[in-house]
């Protein structure tokens, strides 16, 4: 049997959620029409809206459903750069290269294509964006700065960013934030209210509903240009015909992540920590954020000698779901631009392992990875000499 | 055994790693990602390590109940592959990309890597067989399939390196029989078109990359005298054999058309002649390997045949190592090899071995009194 340790991928559909799918898809009718049908399936989409809104502490009306997180960033950073470089005076995007590719790509894309400057903020070899550089970048260029975008938690090391900071230091120049929070939904506790975010990405799929439903939240003062025109669903923000099965799942599986929060990171915490001690007893190991802090599931390793792909087929073989953290699309795994952003070089941004876990996660399970590794370690190293 | 499949998302390769499957094998799929920068989409038979190819690969892979990975090769491909044709097309020779990316990443990275993650054997689609000697040593032999065999390009494999080859498809009768069996076993490449060009050349024209890759630096076509007869635009752009497309404006004295004989990195110079001045009698070269056992005495002249293009005909021919180079005298004159080719010696379907040709000797020497004047 195989154990699934890459939770940052995906996690397992929850058995509450999945039910409450099913019966939405049940509804007939569009939540557009004016009919009893259509105010039926209408009233399931703003139900979610309601459960979604609370979960994570926004104004139900800042709440847009959407396909998911990739979607919500290009939403947040595009919409959120023509509104404000309307006038040509704020082409800056500032970000860093931490970030994943659904808010790198799109502010590349701005740069090709519209007449961005984005503006790549440092970071420390465990991932941390400098914030004096921040700082002092608004201090002498603010009123140029159409939007920051950075994430809440890193998809691939677990870090976590200090948001309300960036948003501290922003606010005294009146830029807005955007924070890519997917994988830290249900993880970090998220008040959006108080966080002082303009917007927020955010997907179902992270916490247990099916794939296909995320939302960006907007904050009620800050206005984006629509990436996509037709009916005028979602405030004008996102045509298209509502998922609100989509939605209704998502809406539960966050109340359910928000609620099992000090379960989970008690229990995640407590696994992750075993792994990382018996990690640190292989020579050449180094834990990628080192003392700074990340989430309590999630551990990221680089070693010495050693590339990724073997590492990641010597576990799958022994049945270990992990991940290198990142592939491109014809499924080879590549240096991490993260690790590379973080001033390895390109060996060790090779050879990363990330193991991701959830509250699913057996104490046996994890115990017999740690058993496994050494022996797999040995072997890729092998590998890689030969 | 645990058989690792290559597979690159065609037609051979999955039904080779069907027949090892079917075989008994533990066989696991392995797509080699060797272009740093993948396409999406192939172009006809063009193209290589697409998104497109390792999709197609990782259905066939599926469709056998298989575990599937892609590895990447891009750096160790770029180096001993790409690189070094560039660096041969420099130096004034005509390499065979194909057979380095056999000799130094199928059967040698990754082979290693292979190895050391616990397989015993790597299998591919080639056509062509492994057999045990009389001397109990393995051989390599030609395909039953004669128009398709691929025992050329795997000249450059050793005796170790044989240990670990698999050729499951090797003995099949004809590249019609493999597409009805992928076919039969519901393989959706059945009826994918064979990749014939160099795969990192995705437009087809090696010309116009090596143009780009290198530039290109006019220089002077001569004669063997070393009478400038005209200018060429970059002496890369020009093989050995070649007539056409040398615009010299005035005709051989003779009156015969005239062909490229040599190219001279060196001085940037296209060497042109007679076709006559193209028959080479003598091969010889310093990089060579014998696949599987040597002969017993490499010094002493033997008869062989040898091969010098994919799908040229073998030709009568004798060699032996003479200081260090393996020389091979042919019995009847060959038109137009380069350097930079590779020679494959045959026994029979056996093949023995191979070298890059580092030099030739003409049929025709150049006459006292040279060729302006004749």
């Amino acid at each position: 049997m195989a154990i699934y340790l890459d939770y940052a991928a995906t996690v397992p559909v929850r058995t509450k959620v999945l039910e409450t799918y099913v019966a939405a898809t049940a509804q007939l009718g569009n939540p557009s029409s004016t009919h009893s049908f259509g105010r039926d399936a209408r009233m399931l989409l703003e139900d979610a809206r309601d459960r979604l809104a609370r979960a994570i502490k926004c104004d139900r009306n800042e709440v847009i459903f959407t396909s998911g997180g990739t979607e919500s960033d290009n939403l947040a950073i595009k919409g959120l750069y023509w509104q404000r470089n309307r006038d040509a005076k704020r082409p800056v995007i500032v970000s860093a290269y931490t970030e994943h590719h659904g808010v790198i790509d799109p502010i590349e894309w701005l740069e090709s294509h519209e007449g961005a400057e984005a503006v790549w903020l440092d970071v420390s070899e465990e991932g941390v964006v400098d914030l004096n550089a921040l700082a002092a970048l608004l201090a002498e260029r603010g009123s140029q700065v159409a939007l920051i975008s950075l994430m809440w938690a890193n998809n691939e090391t677990g870090l976590i960013t200090d948001i309300a900071k960036v948003c501290e230091i922003a606010a005294a120049h009146g830029v807005p934030v955007h924070s890519d929070a997917v994988a830290a939904l249900g993880h970090v506790p998220i008040n959006f209210a108080a966080s002082g975010l303009a917007a927020m990405s955010i997907t179902g799929h992270k916490v247990g509903s099916p794939i296909g439903a995320g939302a960006l939240i907007l904050a009620r003062g800050s206005n984006v240009t629509s990436l996509i025109h037709g009916g005028g669903q979602e405030r004008g923000l996102r045509s298209g015909t509502m998922n609100y099965a989509g939605a209704l799942s998502f809406a539960h599986a966050a109340e359910l992540a928000v609620a099992e929060h000090d379960e989970f990171v008690a229990h995640t915490g407590r696994l992750i920590s075993r792994l990382r001690a018996a990690v640190e007893g292989i020579a050449g190991s180094r834990f990628s954020i080192g003392s700074a802090p990340g989430m309590s599931h999630n551990a990221h390793f680089t070693f010495e000698g050693l590339k990724s792909d073997s590492v990641l087929f010597l576990l799958d073989e022994l049945g270990f779901a992990v991940s290198a953290g990142s592939a491109c699309q014809a499924g080879v795994a590549r240096p991490s631009h993260v690790l590379l952003a973080m001033h390895r070089n390109e060996a060790e941004a090779s050879a990363c392992l990330r193991v991701t876990i959830g509250l699913e996660t057996t104490d046996s399970e994890v115990d017999a990875l740690i058993t496994a590794l050494p022996g797999v370690i040995i072997q890729a190293r092998a590998a890689f000499a030969g | 055994m645990k058989v690792l499949a290559a597979m690159s998302g065609g037609v051979d390769s999955a039904v080779a790693a069907a027949r090892a499957v079917e075989a008994g094998h533990e066989v696991v799929g392995v797509h080699l990602a060797l272009s740093r920068m993948p396409g999406t989409l192939r172009t006809g038979s063009r193209g290589c390590c697409t998104i497109e190819d390792s999709m197609d690969a990782q259905r066939a892979a599926h469709k056998l109940g298989i575990p599937y990975y892609v590895w990447d090769f891009s750096e160790r491909f770029k180096e001993d592959v790409v690189d070094d044709f560039m660096a041969e097309y420099t130096a004034g020779r005509t390499p065979n990309p194909c057979m380095r990316c056999n000799e130094r990443i199928k059967f040698a990275a990754l082979l290693e890597k292979a190895l050391a993650l616990g397989f015993d054997a790597v299998c591919t689609g080639h056509y062509a067989t492994v057999l045990t000697g009389d001397d109990g040593q393995l051989e390599l032999h030609r395909s039953n399939a004669y128009a398709k065999d691929q025992s050329y390009v795997l000249g450059v494999l050793t005796a170790d390196e044989l240990k670990h080859a698999y050729f499951p498809i090797g003995a099949s009768a004809s590249k019609d029989d493999i597409r009805a069996e992928a076919a039969a076993r519901g393989l959706t490449v059945a009826n994918k078109p064979d990749s014939y060009d160099i795969c990192f050349i995705p437009e087809g024209d090696t010309r116009d990359w090596l143009n780009e890759k290198l530039g290109a630096q006019p220089g002077n076509i001569v004669d063997r005298d070393g009478t400038v007869l005209g200018e060429h635009t970059g002496a890369h752009g020009y093989t050995v054999g070649q007539r056409k497309g040398l615009n010299l404006g005035r005709p051989a004295v003779d009156g015969k058309p005239r062909f490229v004989l040599e190219i001279r990195p060196i001085t940037n110079e296209v060497v042109v002649g007679p076709h006559d001045a193209l028959a080479v009698v003598e091969l010889a070269g310093s990089r060579f390997t014998w696949c599987g056992s040597a002969p017993s005495a490499p010094h002493e002249w033997f008869d062989a045949e040898v091969q010098v293009r994919a799908h040229a005909d073998p030709v009568p021919c004798s060699a032996a190592v003479v200081e260090g180079d393996l020389v091979i005298r042919l019995n009847e004159p060959l038109m137009g090899v380069a350097p930079g080719q590779t020679a494959v010696l045959y026994v029979g379907s056996r093949v023995l071995g191979q070298t890059t040709i580092d030099r030739t000797v003409s049929a025709v020497p150049l006459e006292v009194g040279g060729e302006a004047g004749a």
